[in-house]
């Protein structure tokens, strides 16, 4: 059995370049508890981090902070009446969130956590991801009009005429990212999100600094991009509840409705996750090649228990600092368990960064491997979706004609320039052999 | 590694595409046949990944199911489909359209009947599916100095739809 799992996990492939079907059905699964557990997690962020931008406490009444609070609203959620209004399409009313949900998990198979830590690694997978991810523009139109309701179909219009837009500028500044995999010395060209990360690795420089600052402006586009391609704020145009109630998912209720929710989080998950792979090293820690070496391996792979400890150390904090009034008796409790958990957790890692340490071929160096190089890429995703809570309590939101002319006449010449700059700037000195042949001669 | 070129995922696939294209033409409401396409346009993307040719297959998804349908949908739903579908459904036009698919189905009875004979009867060489798309990047943009195959034919199509651009703004605005 642990012979069996070794296999596994020394292996150099992804479970879909070997072959292994039960294998990548059980990374799916992970992968797919994970990001559901992520969701919640990020609904409870969301409504804590936005009170305390508003001064307000937020949810503070389920669990300790409000920390059971997405699980309250999960069990709501799922025992609401599900409505179908009358008028409605019945079948297509039925399968738009379905088809925004399968568009937005399906990119997940090609998300690299690691050099050996995805479901697979396609040739072509960042067209695979931007295609798919496509799709989930199909869900929010056809539920809008499905609804036969005046605010969803104009709110599925915004959304679908904003998707379509932005997608071109998004795809250009991607295009200038993979463009870069193949103008360092001795590297060729690829889709494939695991390789396009390891030529980060061979060139020595994440694609944010390389040609400073032409992958820093190609980056910005895409961070600009993808908050309008998922539909949050400041360009949440099709939801826009001070215009058109709730947008294209106003006659939702219920399970369908958080659906939508799940959708429209795990796309946010998704393209974060491509601009960490494109622009942000995907799952390499800092540094990887100028602090090498088993010491700093060892002094790297400390940060995923450090973590935890320092979260065990906030609940703890919590714990102490709550009113000693009876009322708060289990509270208190819930919250020290929760500390106490997160603390277990952080024991763990430290004991398998240890044991990885002081052995070099064993499974603990091999979990040690795959621990740092999944932390990694979480918390680099993490940033990101922080980021999507500040824009939205930072920003008011813009008007729809504002919205377009950005995209069109700011954000597409903008990219479509850094990648004419990029191509120039990548091929220079061919370039300067062929003026200088061209003066001889 | 275990091909995926299976008969059973072929079969799934060609029956999906056909009773979905059925389906395009058989629906009154024009959305119901919209999303019957993009079904049909994703089985095909899935048989182009049968074939060995991831990219073909990204590209079509990103282009025709992700792009196309989406601005298809988004006029489709202008129409009144009340009224639309409450119309005859068939017009003047139906000799014509019964000669030209009576045309087809001779085309395909007799590429059906003869087709074994006209087909080179070495086996298919089976592609790397790892370096299918910089196949075809040498292919339309030509590697190593030299023009590729396709490269000329390539950027004749590329001006026709700069043109094509063009023409749309022009209609489009009265005044530029």
């Amino acid at each position: 059995m642990i012979q069996y799992l070794m296999s596994y996990l020394g292996s150099p492939l992804t479970p879909g370049q070997a072959g292994n079907q039960l294998w990548a059905l059980i990374y799916v699964m992970i992968i797919f508890t994970g990001v559901s557990v992520a969701v919640m997690a990020m609904n409870w962020l969301e409504r804590k981090a936005l009170a305390h931008f508003q001064i307000r406490l937020g949810p503070m009444r389920v669990g300790p902070h409000g920390l059971l609070q997405p699980i309250a609203d999960a069990i709501k959620l799922a025992l609401k009446e599900d409505i179908i209004p009358t008028e409605a399409d019945q079948f297509v009313f039925w399968i738009a969130p379905l088809i925004g949900l399968i568009a937005s998990f399906t990119v997940y198979i090609v998300i690299p956590f690691g050099p050996s830590q995805a479901v697979s690694d396609m040739n072509i997978g960042i067209l695979f991801m931007l295609g798919v991810s496509s799709l989930g523009a199909l869900g929010i139109v056809v539920a809008g009009w499905a609804s036969n309701s005046h605010y969803p179909l104009i709110g599925a219009l915004r959304s679908s005429a904003q998707m379509v837009s932005y997608e071109v500028a998004m795809g250009l500044a991607v295009v200038s990212a993979i463009m870069m995999t193949s103008l360092g010395s001795a590297s060729t060209g690829t889709l494939s999100m695991i390789q396009i990360v390891e030529s980060q690795q061979q060139q020595g420089v994440w694609f944010l600094f390389k040609f400073f600052p032409l992958g820093l402006i190609a980056f910005v586009v895409f961070a600009i991009a993808m908050v309008a391609e998922t539909n949050r704020a400041p360009f949440d145009m099709a939801e826009a509840e001070s215009e058109l109630t709730a947008g294209f998912h106003t006659e939702y209720s219920g399970l369908r409705w958080s659906l939508f929710m799940l959708a429209e989080y795990a796309a946010m998950i998704a393209v974060s996750s491509i601009a960490v792979t494109l622009w942000l090293g995907g799952w390499m820690r800092p540094f990887p090649n100028l602090l090498s070496g088993p010491t700093w391996e060892f002094i790297f792979s400390l940060f995923p228990g450090l973590t935890f400890a320092a979260l065990a150390l906030f609940a703890f904090i919590g714990t102490v600092r709550m009113p000693s009034h009876s009322f708060f008796k289990i509270q208190k409790i819930g919250l020290g368990a929760f500390g106490l958990v997160l603390a277990f957790i952080a024991l763990v890692l430290f004991l398998i960064a240890i044991a990885g340490h002081n052995s070099d071929t064993s499974i603990a160096a091999r979990f040690r491997e795959g621990i740092d190089y999944v932390y990694w890429f979480v918390l680099k995703v993490s940033i990101f979706m922080y980021l999507f809570i500040w824009y939205r309590a930072t920003w008011p939101r813009y008007r729809f004609d504002q919205l377009m002319r950005i995209g069109w006449k700011v954000m597409l010449p903008i990219s479509l320039g850094v990648l004419i700059l990029t191509a120039i700037v990548g091929i220079r000195q061919e370039i300067w052999q062929a003026i200088q042949t061209l003066l001889k001669g | 590694m275990v091909p995926v070129a299976t008969p059973f995922f072929f079969y799934g696939l060609a029956a999906a595409a056909i009773i979905s294209g059925l389906m395009v033409i058989t629906r009154r409401n024009a959305v119901h046949s919209a999303l019957a396409l993009i079904v049909t346009l994703l089985s095909v993307a899935g048989l182009y990944l049968m074939l060995y040719a991831p990219f073909v297959a990204g590209v079509q998804i990103i282009v025709y199911a992700g792009g196309i349908m989406v601005l298809f949908l988004f006029v489709i739903m202008l129409v009144n489909i009340e009224r639309a579908s409450k119309e005859r459904r068939f017009n003047r036009m139906w000799p014509v359209g019964l000669v030209a698919s009576c045309a087809l189905l001779a085309l395909f009875l007799s590429a059906f009947s003869k087709g074994k004979d006209m087909l080179p009867r070495v086996p298919v060489p089976q592609l790397s599916e790892g370096i299918n798309t910089q196949q075809i990047g040498a292919l339309l943009y030509g590697e190593a100095g030299r023009m590729g195959t396709y490269t000329f034919a390539f950027e004749i199509a590329s001006l026709l739809l700069l043109v094509a651009i063009l023409g749309a703004v022009i209609m489009t605005k009265k005044r530029i």
